[in-house]
């Protein structure tokens, strides 16, 4: 199997999830469209280290899991306050800070 | 041609769930497509000679992260109107349009890559590429600093989380 076809289809996932990112209007959805685009980057990561034959692609989708996690811990943290304070998921209701 | 089925087999599988998470109103069945995909995409890791990423996406990403998300749908009340509430914005069929236009910008791009022309190193690995050895000998010797500042960030997102979460009394 080629590199291009693995690229490919880590290109289809990032569009999809860049797409969701743009449309969604709930927070935990964008937040679920965001772990879309970090896991097709990491299948291109992946698809270079089977390519060049070098262990260091791994090793960075090791690192990029580890910053998934933590960004998803404080995201949800984050939407749970945003729910207790203003009764609400929509990324359009949290505007206090846009003029 | 074993290699190419399950490319093509997962590939297709992580596509249509890709799509569903974006296409489906509920959160929770987004959630659930997710985890579809992350397993689909695991497979294809299985693929590419590379068993840790494949079983730390599962154990990890899978397991734990889409947990997280799951816990945090059911503790928000998942019946009330404003969780599950997904209107659809009104330009929304933009975005659809942009990512068309994004898609036909890249292609020629990576059509244009060659992969034969960037240098192979051979060096590093020998026969089974990514064994699970070398891979922990690179990562507890070359990139030792980058894991111990992975262990910071972890320790300042829990410190955070709890900050954040905690009942203001």
């Amino acid at each position: 199997m080629d590199l291009i076809h693995y690229l490919v289809l880590s290109m289809l996932l990032f569009i999809i999830g860049a797409a969701g990112f743009i449309i969604k209007k709930n927070v935990i959805s964008v937040f679920l469209c965001l772990e879309l685009m970090l896991n097709a980057v990491n299948l291109s990561f992946v698809a270079f280290a089977k390519h060049l034959n070098q262990v260091q692609g791994q090793i960075f989708v090791f690192l990029v899991m580890v910053v998934a996690a933590a960004e998803a811990a404080v995201g949800l943290a984050i939407t749970i306050v945003l729910y207790r304070n203003r009764k609400t998921l929509s990324v359009d209701d949290a505007d206090s800070m846009k003029w | 041609m074993m290699e190419t089925a399950l490319f093509y087999f997962f590939g297709v599988i992580a596509l249509l769930s890709a799509i569903n998470v974006v296409a489906q109103r509920k959160v929770f069945y987004s959630a659930i497509s997710l985890i579809i995909c992350l397993c689909a995409v695991a497979a294809l890791y299985m693929t590419l000679e590379a068993p840790f990423i494949a079983a730390i996406q599962i154990i990890v990403y899978a397991g734990a992260i889409m947990v997280l998300f799951v816990f945090v749908i059911m503790l928000l009340d998942p019946f009330s109107a404003a969780v599950l509430r997904d209107k659809k914005k009104p330009l929304s069929y933009l975005a659809v349009l942009l990512a068309i236009l994004v898609l036909t910008a890249l292609y020629p791009i990576l059509r244009s890559f060659d992969p034969a022309q960037t240098p192979r190193m051979v060096d590093s690995m020998s026969g089974d590429a990514a064994s699970i050895k070398h891979l922990g000998q690179v990562l507890f010797t070359q990139f030792l600093v980058p894991f111990e500042v992975t262990s910071v960030l972890i320790l300042v997102a829990i410190i955070g989380v709890v900050v954040l979460a905690r009942r203001q009394s």
